[in-house]
């Protein structure tokens, strides 16, 4: 060990001297940088990197997964009967009013003018387990123990049993990254569901506290507003709980009225959290946002760009090359009709 | 170059990642000290050729995709501070253990500034005075950790 301490600045035997080494690594990381924020083509080594990362995430999260094991396990006959007792109590509860929800469904789809009710946006849902959370003021990220071979993509809705929790930002073949809705660096474009006014909740750093700073200062908000997604940005659909309004303060000199709003997800004591596919070609699903490199992301293929209209020119293309081909499914008559966006009347 | 020494470079950086990545409660999180850029450090003091830039590139790569916002922020900032510190290792190894505090203390901050202007350029700057708690905790656990790390490697640390 003593020996090792020799040498600083002229050539080793491997690698070169110190200087050497460090022009080396550092060139490597700016490129992985520029690589990454700008081309968006390490993916690839993020994923690997996921996998590889991961066994130590499963490591750390094990006592606490232990702890809930144990506890499990032991849980005696009496406290599962109780548990059983309120469960089936609680299903009850919810079958009573998905009946009535689903006869409002049917009323609000004939009233649309549909033959049929719609079927609800959310196509699939999948439990994830946290494995590591991260609350800090700079940073606020779930590890989930979902990934890639399970069919979790990049962009994907997170939610618990409450609200919105936030998106999957990377994605391993067994575990992914979730960004929340509190962390500064995100943002998501809502609704008030009562005017129907739509704005954006930035995060703040604080698991308890969104802010919606782009509001002026006559803004129809008030305490206790509900704040649902409008489906804007392309990775939520429309009409999910967000947050509520739990401050509204209005300045004389300031333009902007600065607003505060809680997450209805209980993010920092939730264990499980779902992920949900939406379908594609439903009116309420998220419209498709423009990713970095300029191409749609796959979303709602009514809002994918059209084929332009066959122009009346001087000499008019063949009806085969316009008409829409047989292969490519005809497409939705009432998705198309609606708006997508179109707000529900308050 | 021992296996020996290798061997426990690896061991102390997983455990360091470990106790970096596990998940406590806000508060705690927030005094919580950069334990692997210490241990790392700690391998580039003494033992420069084991550990080193090569060792700093590979742990910020793995902060990175723990907690960075794009790939090769942290493994930049700690091949530049772990190149400075190999650079004045002998200078840096002659010193008591207070005055060793104090130069991480000084890396430290160099780290935080450069992970600070690489965020600037991500456009994901976040000016909080949180961020200057790691370096001085960092400097607060140095001299325990020297006394940990160097413990049973046969020499005076």
């Amino acid at each position: 060990m003593a020996a090792f301490g020799t040498g600083v600045g002229r050539p080793l035997g491997r690698g070169g001297s110190a200087g050497f080494r460090f022009t080396f690594f550092a060139i490597l990381s700016v490129v992985a940088m520029y690589l990454d924020q700008r081309a968006h083509y390490l993916e690839q080594v993020r994923y690997v990197l996921l996998a590889a990362v991961y066994p130590v995430q499963l490591a750390v999260n094990s006592p606490a997964a232990a702890v809930r094991w144990v506890k499990e396990s032991f849980q005696n006959r009496e406290e599962l009967r109780a548990e059983n007792a309120h469960l089936r109590a609680a299903q009850r509860d919810l079958e009573l009013r998905s009946m009535r929800y689903e006869g409002l469904a049917n009323e609000n789809g004939a009233l649309r003018g549909l033959a049929g009710a719609l079927p609800p946006v959310a196509e699939r849902w999948l439990a994830a387990e946290i494995v590591n959370i991260q609350l800090s003021s700079l940073r606020q990220h779930l590890l989930l123990d979902r990934g890639a071979s399970n069919g979790v993509f990049r962009g994907q809705a997170v939610l618990d049993d409450k609200g919105l929790i936030g998106q999957t930002t990377h994605v391993g073949p067994w575990s992914a990254d979730v960004i929340l809705l509190t962390d500064p660096a995100h943002a998501v474009p809502v609704l008030i569901e009562r005017t129907g006014l739509r704005t954006i909740a930035v995060g703040t750093g604080d698991a308890a506290s969104l802010a919606l700073p782009y509001l002026p200062g006559n803004a129809d908000i008030r305490i206790g507003d509900l704040l649902v997604t409008s489906g804007l940005g392309g990775v939520f659909p429309q009409g999910y709980p967000v947050a509520r309004v739990t401050e509204v303060r209005r300045d004389a000199v300031s333009p902007l009225a600065q607003v505060r709003a809680t997450p209805l997800a209980h993010i920092d004591t939730d264990t499980e959290v779902m992920l949900v596919w939406f379908r594609a070609d439903h009116p309420a699903a998220p419209a498709p946002a423009v990713n970095a490199s300029g191409e749609l992301k796959s979303g709602n293929p009514s809002m994918q760009p059209q084929p332009a209209p066959p122009k009346p020119k001087a000499a008019p293309a063949p009806d085969a090359g316009t008409a829409p081909s047989p292969g490519e499914p005809a497409p939705a008559a009432p998705a198309q009709a609606s708006p997508p966006q179109a707000r529900t009347p308050p | 170059m021992n296996s020996d020494s290798v061997g426990r470079l690896l061991l102390t950086a997983l455990v360091a990642l470990v106790l970096t990545v596990l998940p406590l409660p806000p508060i705690l999180d927030l005094l919580r000290p950069p334990f692997l850029l210490v241990t790392v450090l700690f391998w580039s003091v003494n033992s420069p050729r084991t550990g080193g830039i090569a060792i700093g590139f590979f742990a910020g790569l793995v902060l990175d995709v723990f907690q960075g916002p794009v790939l090769g922020e942290h493994a930049l900032a700690l091949s530049l501070v772990t190149y400075i510190i190999v650079r004045e290792h002998q200078r840096i190894r002659s010193k008591p253990a207070i005055q060793q505090a104090m130069i991480v203390l000084a890396a430290l901050i160099v780290y935080e500034i450069v992970l600070l202007m690489i965020d600037g350029w991500t456009g994901q700057a976040v000016a909080s005075a949180q961020r200057w708690v790691h370096p001085l905790t960092g400097a607060l656990i140095w001299p325990p950790a020297v006394a940990i790390l160097g413990y049973g490697a046969g020499r005076r640390v």
